[in-house]
């Protein structure tokens, strides 16, 4: 056995279990599935290849409609998510450093040691009308009735942003953690006052970093079925549970596939665009996560 | 000529520890001052505290004649050549240089000609547009601080810019930023713990030690006539010697050391007959004779025996100990070539100058170290 077969072998041996993964879970149902969103049901076991499940899609205003609204609120989402993470990450990676930092950092991590059905429901004992938050401003008399929180737009928001946070929080410490704090000094030494530093060292620096949380957050975003159902209820109107709907509700597998593929695509397209914009690679991008 | 920076009593602290204390001094307009000192003397807190990065506990720097008390970074008429130059990579080298004059509000055209025409005078006329990680490490030198002199600043603080660069480079850029800093005309504020970058470069010298200036001075001063046992160990190479005095005669010590070896230099400050002392013999200012009679007449002459031979070229030096005491003792030798052929064991004569050897009473502690 010569050493570059046996080299080669190893190779192969240790990249098996990733492959098999991306084969298996990834590639084959997804293969399953566009060979179903590309088919219609002509009779009882009777199916032709046609495209008519994608053009329900464009034809009927309900679904693209709701997948615009999916697509702007999840845009909404990771604005807020970078906003609210950004104070954050500065503080763990330039501010406290250290133990403190390292503290900090654990502190915003615990939170998902918890399943994301437990947190989301703890967001509904607050809300909810008999709940936390609507009982406590009834006390205080802000409100002469408790209030209902939960199935509201802001509602959703919250709790995609909150669910979200560590994903952007992650890329964000570790892109603002490599930033050389003599540049600071030197644009503050130059003339640079604290915004136009943030402005003109920080966040050019930063860019790969906040690409790459914008992307995780975007897409898991879009993606999410648990916190739109549970804290938008009827009212969410969320992509996803389109999806749901035509898969186990309606028992339209065909139509279900087609509109997971129009997720994926519309999904990639709007990522797409917005590397474009931001005028970063991806390759780049996906070396800072 | 009046002063470009002026401090008076600065002090700073960190905790029980005087990083800087009480330092008062002026540099002149248009002048190249270096502040020279080991790792930790406070020579970082001094210039971080000029650029006013660190507020002093007390005491006034007042730069161009205006006091910098509660002055911003960004707004004092100063600014700084980093240590590790803080090029921003995320610029071209013609957006580095322009910075500062975009922070201020300069038009577009206006400060890329500024910058350009900067470019132009540091020698780097086509570097406007390429990366910073596209210079070598000369140029990035002179993009540092053609980004700071485009701002026409009263001071330029220079933080120990030429540590990074390899020997070669090293000496080279030594003479690049002297023929700057004279083109320009602009004070420069120099830190170094290198003698040699102080010595070459600087119209004055400080010599910090522990938060203090030993000594202010132009470099020939440090050189040749130290005032104080630190810096003549520090600036320059120096052999030395601990003992007591044992006879004092005019201006000329008479110093022993505990097994009884005699030598001679000039008194500095007060001594009296068995006060401990440390006395400095410079290797360069000793003669060598293979003979006594080689050695110039009236001379102390010493006996040592050869150690070993230190090759290095202009700075060649060999290593000998005193015949009965054992005590090391180093003189360079001669660039005649005279003494190349001297092999380990041999005995020599030696003999140094009493003038131009330094006698000082012993700092605490000093006594049992070594030279």
């Amino acid at each position: 056995m010569s050493a570059a077969w046996r080299a080669r072998a190893a190779l192969a041996a240790l990249l098996a279990p990733a492959l098999l993964w991306l084969g298996a879970l990834i590639l084959l149902p997804h293969v399953e599935l566009a060979v179903l969103s590309l088919r219609e049901r002509i009779g009882p076991q009777q199916y032709a290849a046609s495209l008519s499940q994608y053009k329900t899609f464009f034809t009927e205003p309900l679904y693209w409609h709701i997948f615009v609204r999916t697509a702007l609120v999840s845009c909404v989402a990771t604005l807020f998510t970078f906003l609210a993470t950004f104070p954050i990450a500065w503080i763990i990676a330039k501010a406290l450093r250290g133990r403190a930092g390292a503290l900090l950092f654990i502190v915003c991590l615990v939170p998902f040691w918890v399943s994301e059905t437990v947190r989301t429901l703890g967001w509904m004992i607050l809300l909810r009308e008999s709940g936390v938050l609507p009982s406590l401003l009834v006390k205080l008399g802000i409100t002469q009735v408790p209030v209902e929180m939960l199935y509201h737009d802001a509602t959703i928001l919250l709790g995609l942003v909150y669910t979200n946070m560590l994903f952007m929080l992650v890329p964000l410490v570790s892109s603002l953690e490599s930033l050389d704090d003599a540049l600071i000094e030197a644009a503050y030494d130059l003339g640079a006052s604290g915004w136009s530093i943030l402005r003109t060292i920080v966040i050019p620096h930063a860019a790969p970093g906040i690409t790459a949380g914008a992307i995780i957050v975007f897409m898991l975003t879009l993606g999410n079925y648990l916190t739109p159902a549970l804290l938008g209820g009827k009212n969410s109107e969320w992509f996803t549970e389109q999806i749901y709907t035509q898969f186990i509700t309606r028992f339209n597998w065909e139509q279900g596939a087609a509109f997971g593929f129009l997720l994926l695509g519309l999904s990639t397209i709007m990522v797409m665009i917005g590397l474009r914009l931001s005028g970063q690679r991806f390759g780049d991008v996906m070396r800072r996560t | 000529m009046s002063a470009d920076l002026f401090a008076r009593e600065v002090l700073k602290r960190f905790g029980a520890h005087t990083a800087v204390d009480s330092l008062s001094f002026s540099v002149e307009r248009g002048s190249f001052f270096s502040i020279l000192g080991p790792s930790g003397c406070g020579k970082t807190t001094l210039l971080r505290m000029i650029a006013g990065f660190l507020a002093p506990d007390s005491g006034d720097i007042s730069i161009g004649g205006r006091s910098m008390v509660g002055v911003a970074p960004n707004r004092r008429p100063v600014n700084m050549v980093f240590q590790q130059l803080a090029l921003f990579p995320m610029m071209s080298v013609g957006e580095n240089v322009a910075y500062g004059l975009a922070r201020r509000g300069v038009a577009r055209a206006e400060r890329e000609r500024k910058a350009q025409a900067m470019l132009e005078r540091v020698g780097l006329a086509n570097a406007a547009r390429k990366r910073v990680d596209e210079l070598s490490g000369g140029q990035r030198q002179r993009v540092a601080i053609a980004r700071s002199l485009v701002l026409e600043p009263t001071l330029l603080l220079l933080d120990e810019p030429l540590g990074a660069l390899d020997l070669k480079l090293r000496e080279h850029m030594k003479i690049e930023l002297k023929q700057l800093q004279a083109a320009f005309g602009t004070t420069f504020v120099y830190i170094t713990h290198d003698q040699s970058e102080a010595l070459v470069l600087s119209d004055h010298v400080g010599v910090m030690n522990q938060g203090r200036f030993e000594q202010l001075g132009t470099p020939q001063e440090l050189y040749y006539q130290p005032q104080t046992p630190f810096v003549a160990g520090f600036v320059g190479a120096n052999n030395r010697i601990v003992g007591r005095v044992e006879l004092l005669d005019g201006d000329i010590a008479t110093v022993a050391t505990d097994q009884g070896w005699q030598v001679h230099g000039r008194r500095h400050g007060a001594l009296s007959v068995g006060d401990a002392v440390e006395a400095f013999a410079r290797p360069e200012s000793c003669l060598l004779g293979r003979q006594s009679a080689e050695l110039p007449a009236g001379l102390p002459a010493h006996v040592g025996i050869v150690q070993s031979l230190l090759f290095d070229g202009a700075n060649s030096a060999v290593l000998l100990e005193e015949e009965r005491t054992r005590r090391e003792f180093r003189i360079a030798l001669p660039q005649t070539g005279q003494f190349a052929d001297l092999k380990p064991g041999e005995m020599i004569r030696f003999g140094f100058d009493p003038q131009r050897a330094a006698v000082f009473p012993a700092r605490p502690g000093a006594a049992g170290q070594a030279g």
